[in-house]
């Protein structure tokens, strides 16, 4: 059976050290298959305005090609291109939330991500993705610094 | 939302009553609202025009009854659906692969921000203070029968609404009436919308913009004293230029934050009044009671509680009046009847809890003087409403209601008035540009035409006395509910075969909870 580990982007250079820290396994492994997720962070549960409504399908695939085109595919045909096998997804939502549902989706054994830098009141407040994501998560997450 | 019609009527009857008054200084104002009042008088008068041989305008009656019909045609859907609409509006069927689309909490918040306004606080108050406290059963029972006219035409903007190449929608009675009409193979289809259309733009910039203008100013004005009412116009004409126009979402997002903060605050507040005083609890509820069918002494009895109850609770929750549906139909949903059962919470929360406090709290602080004699309401000096505490009415009786038990509380309610008034400026002036549109297409200029129209008229709304002009303004906005609900009972059918499949397909497990 091949073993998936889910890679968590978000954008920055942490997520590069997360790669390089997933292709370590995956070569440990042997046969396995990386993901290579970004979520965007959306909630439902927001305030908007008529017009941002009216807007919001648009805006939602623009936000789809962006994070895809720039993030998650050059990613994944990295790997490919270093013989790895991979592939990429692209989701809205709650970050934590989001990452540890697809993992158990895919039917992954592990999450790394790189470690996340929220802003002051809202981490203090709320806890980062990254903090959220090691409590709640059902596989083990390694978080790369 | 809806005040205007009384202070309009107010403003007519001081300018007819008193003609030596307006001879007096006939200055340029003066000779504008002339002229526009003898223009549209006829149309305001027909819109409110009573029912033969009593006080009920007939508009009112067209809404309940509509309401009324839908009810039962839809075997009480507001019921039997009602904890399904909580279950969607949390989220429990959305499918995650659709994240990031407008959900149906975003929806029904939009559309609540549109409609929770002044109705709710001063509207209120003129009912009760009228029609005494029975007239809150009334405003009740009007909001329960709304939900049903609510779920009717949300489902058929999202069913029958326009999506467009680039991903952008644009939805809304105009749009199911010309759609569902050539659908349904009915002649007029084309017609109703066009009236339609031009009765939104009309309403959109009357009650949706200067009469919230006019009233946001005069709060402004209560507070730091009088000052000339161009000066509010042209802020709150800048603000809102740089949020429709220069797309500048910030302030946006902040107001729509704020807006319902402050309805929480609001409804909040008026439970721990109500809770302080819990021992007159079932007091307050017998006096509704006792009133709705007795009337206790109010001016017009029963009916009289009757008539305010259920002409406030119209003319605060828009039900009917198709608002709603061109707020509703942004949702991507793959089922339109969803967009249905969501919207019926609108008139249960704005109507039966919202109003209902403000109700509540008025009767408990017993700021309406009570004859010790007979047990009834006492009326004021000239009969036409009950006697209050201060002799207040309308905001300032919901005001003083609440500052008697939170001396803090008018400032507050003062700034939840110009924040109400604001995004519901914002709201209207979306459902003007798509009525607008749709008589002359899209495209930036034209679309940037409606929307700098829209902000001359904050101003001319916030500087000037505007009767007669506000009173046609409301007209238009009921006039929008003559050409909608007539619409409805066409297209009501096609409704009911969606609610079939729907309710055949969740029973049968086809339609199910994801899990999250």
């Amino acid at each position: 059976m091949t073993t998936k580990i889910v890679i968590g982007l978000d954008g920055t250079e942490t997520g590069e050290r997360a790669i390089a820290f997933a292709k370590e396994q995956a070569k440990l492994i042997g046969t396995c298959e990386l993901l290579v997720v970004y979520v965007i962070e959306w909630s439902p549960y927001t305030f908007q305005t008529p017009e941002e409504n009216a807007l919001r399908h648009k805006r939602r695939e623009e936000e789809l090609d962006l994070a895809t085109s720039r993030i998650v595919t050059p990613a994944v045909d990295a790997l490919k291109a270093a013989g790895f096998k991979a592939q990429g997804i692209v989701r809205h939502g709650d970050v934590a939330e989001t990452l540890n549902a697809i993992t158990v989706e895919e039917g992954g054994s592990q999450i790394v991500v790189g470690r996340s830098s929220a802003d002051g009141i809202k981490k203090r407040l709320f806890g980062s993705s990254t903090q959220n994501l090691v409590m709640h998560a059902d596989v083990p997450v390694t978080v790369v610094n | 939302m809806r005040m205007l019609k009384q202070l309009g009527a107010a403003t007519a009857a001081a300018i007819t009553a008193n003609p030596a008054l307006a001879q007096e200084a006939p200055g340029l104002d003066e000779k504008i609202n002339q002229t526009f009042a003898n223009l549209t008088g006829p149309f305001v008068s027909f819109i409110f025009a009573p029912l033969p041989g009593t006080s009920f305008p007939w508009i009112v009656m067209w809404l309940v009854v509509a309401a009324s019909v839908f009810t039962l045609y839809f075997a009480f859907v507001q019921m039997r659906f009602f904890s399904h609409a909580i279950s969607l509006v949390k989220g429990d069927y959305s499918d995650p692969n659709d994240a990031g689309e407008v959900s149906h909490f975003q929806a029904l918040a939009t559309a609540l921000s549109g409609t929770v306004g002044l109705g709710n606080i001063a509207g209120v108050a003129v009912a009760v203070g009228i029609g005494g406290p029975g007239a809150t059963f009334w405003m009740i029972l009007a909001g329960l029968l709304g939900m049903a006219s609510k779920f009717t035409e949300c489902t058929l903007g999202v069913k029958y609404r326009n999506e467009y190449e680039d991903g952008t929608v644009s939805g809304g009675p105009m749009y199911y009436m010309s759609k569902g009409f050539t659908e349904l193979g009915l002649p007029g289809g084309k017609i109703l919308a066009v009236l339609f259309s031009i009765f939104c733009i009309l309403g959109a910039l009357g009650g949706g913009n200067m009469f919230q203008a006019n009233q946001a100013h005069q709060q402004i004005a209560g507070i730091v004293g009088d000052y000339p009412g161009w000066i509010t116009g042209l802020v709150f004409a800048v603000v809102v230029f740089m949020v429709i126009v220069g797309g500048l979402k910030s302030i946006a997002r902040v107001t729509e934050k704020v807006v319902p903060f402050m309805g929480v605050m609001y409804v909040l507040t008026a439970l721990v009044i109500i809770l302080m005083n819990a021992d007159m609890i079932g007091w307050a509820f017998g006096q509704i009671f006792a009133g709705a069918f007795t009337g206790l002494g109010v001016a017009g009895g029963m009916v009289g509680a009757l008539i305010q109850g259920f002409k406030r609770a119209a003319f605060s929750n828009e039900a009917g009046v198709g608002s709603a549906a061109i707020a509703h139909s942004a949702v991507r949903t793959k089922e339109p009847i969803t967009e249905g059962f969501v919207s019926l919470l609108e008139p249960f929360i704005d109507t039966v809890v919202i109003c209902t406090m403000t109700a509540l709290v008025i009767i408990i602080t017993q700021q309406m003087i009570i004859d010790p004699q007979t047990g009834n309401y006492m009326l004021n000096e000239t009969g036409t409403a009950i006697a209050t505490v201060d002799g207040n009415s309308g905001v300032s009786l919901t005001s003083a209601a609440f500052g008697s038990a939170f001396s803090w509380f008018p400032y507050i309610l003062a700034i939840a008035v110009i924040l109400f008034a604001f995004s519901t400026m914002i709201s209207w002036s979306y459902y003007g540009l798509k009525a607008w549109t749709y008589l002359f297409g899209e495209g930036h200029t034209k679309e940037l035409v409606f929307k700098v129209i829209f902000c001359i008229f904050v101003v001319i709304g916030a500087a000037a006395n505007l009767g007669p002009v506000i009173d046609f303004s409301d007209a238009a906005i009921f006039a929008m509910a003559v050409v909608n609900v007539f619409a409805l009972y066409f297209l009501m059918k096609v409704v009911r075969q969606e609610l079939a499949s729907y309710s055949e397909r969740l029973k049968s497990g086809e339609i199910r909870k994801f899990s999250h």
